[in-house]
């Protein structure tokens, strides 16, 4: 039979290319399933609950944001990005953002976002610049990683949102993990980079000085590559809130469910609304890290005088 | 003079892929050109063989290209050598360990570059600051120390600034205070005033010198350009391809160029400035007329002495005693370019 072998010779022609046997080819894709499935029964649990501390501290943040009453949290929120970029106006349109968010009737679901972007770029960034900082060291971790964070941001997000569903279920958990492999890239990438770029006129100072190794990576290094790695934070902070609603498929809750029904249900008003809420928080955000990064580079400021 | 600061021995530095074979090529008169056309390897260094005694400036000049920034990185180590012994001190730095090595770069040589290499994110203070807070030394010490230098080198009241408001001649005041601050007794200079326009430059040579006078250190000096070299070198030694053509006091190297490289060297200097009246005067027997100059007034200073004495005659004279007799056609004699060189010179256009 010719669907025995590996190429099914029956099938090819100069139109079609040569094709794997349909038998071979469905065992070899059951096999995946089955193994990957056989691993999940046996692994599951203790992977879950590896995961468990985490989806109760994102249950219980997001469920302080929400209890927090509005006054007090539009005085933080206000705070944070006044401190970040030193700009009144910012700091205004902060609140006036979340205000009208709260009279569009979207506090809570907004609450849930802005819990889940924060946590997962705080852990972005917690496992992205050792990562990056690592790179940064070695040709060869570059070559390895680099591939990887290729995958991780041209690949499909559906894709590896089957995995995680099949080893997690659905819920907070699975929903950062979504989120964080397609947001981790750009820290990783530009603190690498930021730490690669640093002139190597100022480290052969450093090492001319005799510093060691940490007085040359934390004394030089990290604080020249500042304005780089800030880029990669604001990036990260961008990529996950684009990962919002693709999110929402799995159980990340906030904004992005209300958008997933909207379309579901051809509610226009609906998704425009809470999509306009992602597009405020997103700008918010932006500008106020965008802001924060531009003030590290202080020292780039030329001219005489103070 | 007692033992050398810093004996550097039979170095070696072949850039390549398998540079330690490739010694013995070299060893055997292998040139430049032809390692690299045959084996693909870039001759650094040459078997360098220097004596730079303590307390002294020590210049090593050369063209672009010519191993003397690679050669001044091979006394801290900043670049490890194909071959060879640097001894500082009577100890190899070759040999150090890496902690030997670190305190040997914190308290014993500190380094002046061409670019500067401050510290952008650091203030002024901060960046003279800098090799103290490494050293390790207490908080105030430190603070202390770094002010009196950064006064030191006339930057008092741009303790605040950030090295990018700086002019190029104050970034490298900042340099050179950076350097000193640490108290190594060895300063490295590594072209440190050839990207200072030339006033500026000048005006570097006189911080320098002046300096010098004072702390006497053992300074190592890089540079490509003579005029700079002869003005305050107390020795010179000359690298071309790597390789060392002469090495003397300024003098040897005007009055007694070793091959045709350096002769094309010295052709446009200001002699005058460098020759002494010792190396032009004829010793005397009798006393003479005129004023008295010590013999290691440089030309132009006697010239303008005898001028202005109205004399054509000048004594000279070596601690307070007259030793020889010098004439106004001595002294324009010495200064006009020798007889052989000039007509060298014309065989080359």
């Amino acid at each position: 039979m010719a669907s025995d072998s590996i190429i099914d010779w029956s099938k090819l022609t100069w139109i079609d290319p040569p094709t794997m046997g349909r038998t071979e080819l469905r065992d070899v894709k059951k096999a995946i399933d089955g193994t990957f499935r056989d691993f999940t029964r046996a692994n599951g649990e203790w992977i879950e609950a590896i995961f468990d501390p985490l989806q109760s501290f994102l249950v219980w943040f997001e469920k302080l944001m929400i209890a927090t009453p509005w006054p007090l949290f539009l005085i933080v929120a206000a705070g944070l990005a006044y401190y970040g970029s030193r700009s009144w106006k910012l700091a205004l349109i902060t609140v006036a953002s979340f205000l009208f968010i709260g009279w569009l009737d979207m506090w809570e679901d907004t609450m849930a976002t802005v819990a889940m972007v924060s946590v997962s770029t705080m852990l972005c960034i917690a496992f992205g610049i050792p990562l990056g900082i690592w790179m940064s060291r070695s040709d060869r971790v570059q070559a390895i990683v680099v591939p990887i964070l290729d995958v991780m941001q041209t690949i499909p997000s559906f894709v590896y949102l089957i995995p995680v569903v099949m080893l997690l279920g659905i819920g907070k958990a699975p929903a950062l993990i979504a989120v964080m492999i397609y947001a981790i890239p750009p820290i990783v990438r530009l603190t690498n980079l930021g730490i690669r770029l640093v002139d190597k006129d100022t480290l052969e100072a450093a090492d001319a000085f005799g510093a060691s190794k940490r007085e040359r990576l934390w004394g030089v290094q990290i604080p020249l590559a500042l304005p780089n790695i800030f880029a990669g934070v604001n990036q990260t902070i961008m990529m996950a809130l684009a990962m919002v609603v693709i999110a929402a498929m799995i159980g990340a809750g906030g904004l992005g469910t209300p958008v997933l029904r909207a379309v579901n249900n051809q509610y226009l008003a609906l998704g425009v609304f809470n999509g306009l809420a992602i597009v405020a928080i997103a700008i918010i955000f932006d500008r106020v890290s965008q802001a924060f990064g531009k003030r590290l580079q202080k020292h780039r400021e030329g001219g005489h005088g103070v | 003079m007692s033992e050398p600061k810093v004996q550097i021995k039979n170095l070696y530095k072949i850039f390549g892929r398998k540079p330690a074979s490739m010694v013995q090529h070299v060893e055997n008169g292998m040139s430049k050109p032809e390692l690299l056309d045959v084996h693909g390897h870039v001759l650094g260094l040459n078997n360098i063989n220097l004596d730079i005694p303590a307390r002294g400036i020590q210049v090593i000049m050369g063209l672009s290209g010519s191993g003397k920034s690679t050669l001044i990185r091979h006394i801290n180590r900043l670049i490890e050598p194909t071959a060879g012994e640097m001894i500082v001190d009577g100890e190899d730095v070759l040999q150090m360990s890496d902690t030997a090595l670190r305190d040997f770069r914190r308290f014993k040589a500190s380094m002046v570059f061409q670019k500067f290499a401050l510290m952008p994110h650091h203030t002024v203070i901060e960046n003279v600051r800098y090799g103290v807070d490494i050293q390790g030394v207490a908080e105030k010490e430190a603070a202390e120390r770094a002010q009196r230098w950064l006064e030191r080198v006339g930057l008092k009241g741009f303790e605040q600034h950030y090295p990018a408001q700086l002019s190029g001649g104050m970034q490298q005041r900042v340099g050179l205070a950076r350097a000193l601050a640490t108290d190594a007794e060895i300063l490295l200079m590594d072209e440190a005033f050839s990207a200072l326009d030339p006033l500026i430059r000048t005006d570097m040579q006189n911080v320098l010198l002046d300096l010098q006078e004072e702390l006497h250190k053992t300074i190592i000096f890089i540079t490509h350009d003579l005029d700079e070299a002869l003005r305050i070198g107390d020795n010179i030694a000359i690298l071309r391809d790597g390789k060392m053509v002469q090495s003397g006091n300024p003098q040897d190297i005007v009055l007694r160029p070793a091959d045709d490289y350096v002769t094309d060297f010295i052709q446009d200097i200001n002699r005058a400035r460098v020759l002494q009246v010792g190396t032009a005067m004829s010793p005397a027997t009798k006393k003479c007329d005129g004023p008295q100059i010590p013999h290691n007034t440089i030309i132009e200073e006697a010239l303008q002495t005898c001028v202005d004495s109205h004399s054509e005659t000048a004594t000279v004279t070596k601690a307070g005693k007259a030793v020889g007799s010098i004439t106004l056609d001595q002294m324009v004699r010495a200064i006009a370019r020798p007889e052989a060189v000039s007509a060298d010179d014309a065989n080359y256009r």
